[in-house]
């Protein structure tokens, strides 16, 4: 049986708490938090409510018939994580800890956010919950992602721009780090990833892995057995945790796709897993991509989501101890699947998710259709047409 | 007795607490940061010596940015290695840094290196006591003081837990918040050192945000050192005179004879 993080946080020699003196009591108050109330009936009740009815869950798990015809594989299915409400996963995990702040007495939420989705999901959750809510985002981010800025300002959040570092994620993750250590005692800090100090990656998975039990029930429904794969895009890993987790204890296989940029070999890409070296990035010890001196290096993907130098530690001992195989897809592989998904399904993935959605067609063109493979879709494409036309 | 322990032994003998001074090492320059790390020398009784990280949580604008500045000038480890062994400075010397680079320069090597080029103390930001095993046995094999951080936010079990995994001394940080020159100190910062100095044995040592000669002054009394980085970071961007501040500083940590109260 899989019984990690251990009681220190620690997924092997993964993870852990690598942060300054002054959040170690918050973090074991929220870790006391999340204990009691993981388990209180009330608290489970009313965040399946607000999943079911505001959220939009289950979503479908879908026969992607003419992509299946298409390539004449494995069949395909898809799991509609970009139907939720907000347009991606990250609304499972912004309503249970914006929920689980509000039971702590936090009045004050804050977040960052790199595309823009966690900030919208978080803004979102605050809105309906009644929380103040202010997002870090880097001032790269922002030039890129307009829509959701005037989104969560319509939400009644504060959107504060990141001018250090690189400008991006890992940017505004520093800068709501150091609100959250100045404001600890008032500020409940929603981290959108399974990244950061525990208990924030094991928090995390429990939020996201509702996708991969409702997943498990669904193809049981549909198929009457296991899938042969499952397969999920990787940047900090929450929507792949989610999706995973339920089926580490099967012997089906797993796959993360981590963003391959312009190619591996070009420094410009966002593998962490496959080219990173251990480090204490964000209050974690994962994989993290940086320089012999130990300096963070800049990250790139055509996916806003996944441009990110770390990954979340239960992935770098999903790695390390094999239970889950990992790739990569490059901006312009994800670019093809990014169409070919819109034309046959009738459906715009997000550029995180076409990452995926690339990876699930190569696999499935090696196996026949006696197979099962399920790809996350995990969001949806609306927020890349800019992105898109840049790319034309 | 290490020697950081000597030196606070000797200042309480003559009733003075300590003068930290920080620099981040390579700013503004490689040559110049050299050049002032000696004139705090001249003047403080513990030099710290940051070690710059492109990813610093726990610094506020000004020690970002020389942090920044540092990298940019090409310094590594390694470098500050090459910079601060010939130095000599006849006080104790003490590396401030981020885990992630010394994971990166190999933690056993890193030790070594400090214990070969006579640097006495490592403070970790972001390192707390739970995850210590990192570093403790290389740290111990080497001699160096680990020195852990207290803030306003820890209770007394964890005070008292600090105090006594801490060596040389314990760093109390001042704010809930990151490092940075503030004109004022919170309200209950005296008695929050106050409940620190009856619970740790160590020398107790308060940093972040200290800017002038009226906080040194004041907190001298209580505590048995006292950091000053963000403002020398601001005074040498200013141009300003760094000898005539530096004495002013250290004046204010000797404790007059006049006994007063706050």
């Amino acid at each position: 049986m899989y019984h990690l993080p251990d009681k220190n946080g620690y997924f092997g020699n993964f993870g852990g708490r690598f942060i300054p003196e002054t959040l170690m009591p918050a973090l074991k108050e929220l870790e006391d938090a999340y204990r009691t109330l993981k388990e209180d009936k009330d608290f489970k009740k009313e965040l399946d409510y607000y999943l079911k009815n505001y959220a939009g869950r289950p979503t479908p798990l879908y026969f992607a018939r003419n992509l299946s015809e298409r390539f004449k594989g494995a069949r395909i299915f898809l799991k509609r994580e970009d139907l939720l409400h907000t347009g991606a996963h990250k609304i499972n995990n912004t309503l249970g800890q914006v929920l689980l702040a509000k039971k702590m007495g936090k009045k004050r939420i804050i977040a960052e956010t790199g595309a823009g989705q966690h900030g919208v999901a978080t803004a979102t959750a605050c809105a309906v919950l009644g929380l103040e809510c202010v997002v870090y985002m880097g001032r790269k981010d922002m030039e890129r992602q307009r829509v959701n800025i005037l989104k969560m300002k319509l939400l009644g959040a504060e959107v504060r721009v990141v001018d250090s570092g690189s400008r991006t994620l890992k940017d505004a993750i520093n800068e709501a780090i150091r609100d959250w250590v100045t404001n600890v005692r008032t500020t409940y800090y929603c981290l959108g990833s399974v990244v950061g100090p525990h208990p924030y990656p094991v928090m995390v998975r429990d939020f996201q892995s509702i996708i991969g039990h409702e997943t498990r029930q669904q193809i049981k429904e549909i198929a009457g057995r296991m899938p042969d794969i499952l397969i999920a895009c990787v940047g900090g890993g929450s929507n792949a945790i989610g999706f995973f987790y339920p089926f580490l204890d099967t012997k089906v296989k797993l796959l993360g796709v981590e963003a391959g940029g312009l190619g591996l070999y070009s420094g410009k890409h966002s593998a962490t897993l496959a080219k990173g070296k251990i480090g204490v990035l964000h209050g974690t010890m994962s994989f993290v991509l940086q320089d012999k001196d130990g300096q963070i290096m800049p990250t790139h993907s055509i996916a806003p989501g996944l441009d990110y130098p770390g990954v979340g530690p239960e992935h770098a001992y999903l790695k390390t101890s094999k239970r889950v195989n990992y790739t990569h897809c490059r901006d312009r592989d994800a670019i093809h699947a990014f169409k070919i998904l819109s034309e046959t399904e009738g459906i715009i993935p997000a550029l995180e998710s076409a990452h995926a959605v690339y990876v699930g067609i190569c696999e499935a063109k090696k196996m026949s259709d006696d197979n099962i493979s399920i790809i996350n879709l995990s969001g949806r494409g609306d927020k890349d047409l800019g992105i898109m036309e840049g790319v034309e | 007795m290490s020697r950081i322990a000597g030196v606070f032994k000797n200042l309480a003998e003559r009733n003075e607490s300590a003068l930290i001074t920080y620099i981040t090492a390579g700013y503004p320059g490689i040559e110049s940061s050299i050049d002032y790390i000696r004139t705090l020398a001249r003047y403080a009784d513990m030099i710290e010596i940051g070690i710059p990280f492109s990813d610093p949580i726990a610094d506020g604008r000004t020690i970002q940015y020389s942090s920044y500045c540092a990298l940019k000038n090409g310094i590594s480890i390694s470098k500050i290695f090459g910079m601060i062994e010939p130095l000599n400075l006849g006080k104790p010397i003490i590396f401030m840094s981020y885990l992630n680079p010394i994971i990166a320069f190999g933690v056993e090597k890193f030790f070594k290196k400090m214990k070969a080029a006579g640097t006495s103390g490592l403070i970790v930001p972001d390192l707390v006591i739970e995850e210590s095993g990192i570093l403790r046995d290389s740290a111990q094999r080497y001699a160096i003081d680990l020195i852990y951080l207290i803030a306003p936010t820890s209770d007394e079990k964890r005070i008292k837990m600090i105090g006594e995994i801490s060596e040389g001394f314990v760093y109390c940080v001042s704010v809930t918040g990151t490092t940075g020159a503030r004109e004022r100190l919170p309200a209950d910062l005296f008695s929050f050192v106050k409940k620190v100095k009856s619970i740790v044995k160590k020398p107790v040592v308060v940093g972040f945000g200290i800017s002038d000669t009226d906080q040194i002054k004041a907190l001298s009394r209580f505590v048995d050192g006292v950091v000053i980085g963000s403002r020398l970071i601001e005074i040498i961007q200013n141009r300003e005179d760094l000898n005539l501040y530096l004495k002013k500083f250290k004046e204010a940590t000797i404790r007059s004879c006049v006994s007063g109260h706050l």
